[in-house]
């Protein structure tokens, strides 16, 4: 082994931009070497539910303001889709690079918090965004697409992919073992989902279901997502947006809180 | 330790570190070690070594005390204070699905280094750590060592001022960590501190010139290599005989600081002041020929188990 000393990087370094897109790049990647894990899946399985709630059974349903029920619900299957990849992107990611130990990497370089957060994140917004845009393909071989506004689908697809991939990394950093990274989407997840306006109007429930609806952060997503392209929302558009961006940044303040304090991270 | 010449690559003063469990792994540790040092941290397991470390690099929160590195506190700017710093830890922390040269070249982005700028480098540092027919290898695939080497390469992708080697060499075979040394030696003449902590004492006595010795969380004997061997209370030596020694021998040899070890070895312990000449001419008038005389073991190693035991 010999060393040559010649000193060969004398650039200005940028930790903070080059850092970041060091980060995407290697989560973009992620996301399509392992394709038929990261992409593939979302798409069978929206597939089958446009299959089965859309065509065979939702032919026999009446329409939900003015719109079939298969157009009623691509809207709300494409924003589950959405949160499911956003979540389990960077809270797998996470964990991994926490159980494999090569977070260490990221610790110990000069990134600051916010950098390594964002690239996390960034690789789990990617993935669903990917993800929103195949279902999307898939969801023309059942039905015509309505585009009302297509800034608003835009901006509730981010802010949702945001959302739940600031919430893996949470779940990312409490989690101890392969279990702590399963509860919460099965238990909390697929839960709020459907009970959160895909298959229905909350406007059909009774009166204390409709008000119970109104707690679950999902409903507005969905129903912001679905205004985008019909034009129909259960709830203000506004206030979706407000409660969407009143989450995500608690999210991040809470992230930024346990990197900064190291809880789960460091000794 | 600085000599108040130099600027210091690390200061550190009555850094205390205790663990969420209430075990306080630092007790006050104070250290200088001054830029293009080649330090060795020595203790016993569990002695605060690793922890020390990974205050340094920010894989650990300090409870108190002030660390500054190249002259940058790490309470007042971590980040500047982190890209002085490349680190080596003692488990594996890589990506084992990712290929050799991204690791490296990941790391480089990490600190802000483009890929093209960090290419050509990366490329010099696994061809002279000998990976270079690897460097498309994913890294589950290498051999133990070759894991090491790939650490090595990636904690100087960035060309730190210093480098934090915890237990670099362990579990590498002796060619390798000949080598290895060879590359600590020409990377510490080029400018880069060096702070090694080890198990082997052999080493550290060949590598370094400082060293401190660590023990239950406290700095308990800090100095050069040489003030610490110079100090020493005895060396013990073993001598070869030629042929099997008898039992007469040994009778007459008894008044001798001698131990019998096997039928053709004994064991000598030379007091400060006595030379071994002496001991060789006193065997000889017995009847007793030296073949040969070595070491037993590290002479460090005698002074650390001294200490550790006063401790």
């Amino acid at each position: 082994m010999a060393l040559q000393t010649t000193k060969t990087m004398s650039e200005e370094r940028a930790p903070i931009l080059v850092g970041f897109l060091t980060m995407l790049r290697k989560e973009v990647t992620r996301v399509f070497r392992i394709w038929s894990q990261t992409l593939l899946p979302p798409v069978v399985t929206t597939s089958l539910y446009f299959a089965i709630f859309g065509a065979f059974i939702g032919s026999q349903i009446a329409k939900i303001d003015g719109f079939s029920y298969i157009q009623f619900i691509v809207p709300g299957l494409v924003m589950m889709a959405v949160i499911t990849s956003a979540y389990s992107n960077t809270v797998s990611t996470f964990f991994g690079a926490k159980m494999q130990r090569n977070l260490e990497e990221l610790l110990v370089s000069p990134m600051p918090d916010w950098v390594v957060i964002a690239g996390f994140v960034s690789g789990g917004v990617v993935r669903a965004l990917l993800v929103a845009i195949l279902v999307l393909i898939v969801s023309l071989f059942f039905t015509h697409l309505i585009i009302f506004n297509l800034f608003i689908i835009f901006a509730a697809a981010f802010l949702t992919s945001l959302l739940f991939s600031l919430a893996g990394l949470v779940n990312g950093i409490f989690a101890k073992s392969f279990d702590g990274i399963s509860i919460v989407p099965t238990f909390v997840l697929v839960p709020l989902t459907y009970l959160g306006g895909v298959f229905y109007s909350i406007n059909r429930l009774p009166p204390f279901f409709r008000f119970l609806s109104l707690g679950n952060p999902i409903l507005y997503m969905v129903n912001a997502f679905r205004y985008g392209f019909l034009g129909i929302s259960d709830v203000s558009v506004t206030v979706s947006f407000e409660v969407m961006i009143f989450v995500t940044l608690a999210l991040l303040i809470i992230t930024l809180w346990l990197f900064k304090r190291g809880s789960g991270l460091k000794n | 330790m600085s000599d108040g010449t130099k600027p210091a690559a690390i200061k550190i003063v009555d850094l205390k570190k205790v663990y969420g469990t209430g075990v306080e792994a630092l007790k006050g540790v104070s250290l200088t070690i001054a830029e293009g040092e080649f330090f060795a941290l020595l203790g016993p397991n569990g002695a605060g070594k690793s922890t020390l470390i990974s205050v340094l690099a920010g894989l650990a929160i300090k409870t108190s005390g002030t660390v500054e590195v190249c002259g940058v506190s790490i309470d007042e700017n971590i980040d500047k204070a982190k890209s002085f710093i490349g680190i080596v830890p003692q488990e594996f922390n890589f990506n084992w699905f990712e290929t050799v040269i991204d690791i490296i070249i990941n790391q480089a982005g990490y600190y802000g280094i483009p890929r093209h700028v960090a290419m050509p480098r990366a490329n010099e540092l696994i061809e002279n750590l000998g990976l270079a027919d690897k460097r498309d290898t994913q890294a589950m695939k290498l051999s133990g060592g070759m894991k090491r080497r790939l650490m090595i390469a990636r904690s100087l992708i960035h060309e730190p001022r210093v480098l934090l080697l915890d237990e670099p060499t362990a579990g590498v075979d002796v060619e390798l960590r000949r080598g290895m040394h060879d590359f600590l030696r020409e990377l510490n003449a080029a400018g880069t501190t060096i702070i090694l902590t080890t198990h082997y004492l052999e080493e550290a006595e060949q590598l370094s010139r400082e060293v401190a010795i660590i023990n239950n969380g406290s700095i308990i004997k800090q100095g050069s290599v040489k003030s610490l061997l110079a100090n020493m209370n005895s060396v013990t030596l073993l001598l070869d005989t030629v042929a099997p020694i008898s039992t007469a021998e040994l009778q007459l040899a008894r008044a001798l600081p001698i131990t019998r070890i096997d039928d053709t070895t004994l064991q000598l312990k030379l007091a400060p002041g006595e030379t071994v000449n002496d001991y060789i001419r006193k065997l000889s008038t017995i009847g007793v020929q030296i073949s040969n005389i070595r070491n037993n073991g590290s002479r460090l190693e005698e002074v650390f188990i001294d200490l550790i035991q006063k401790d």
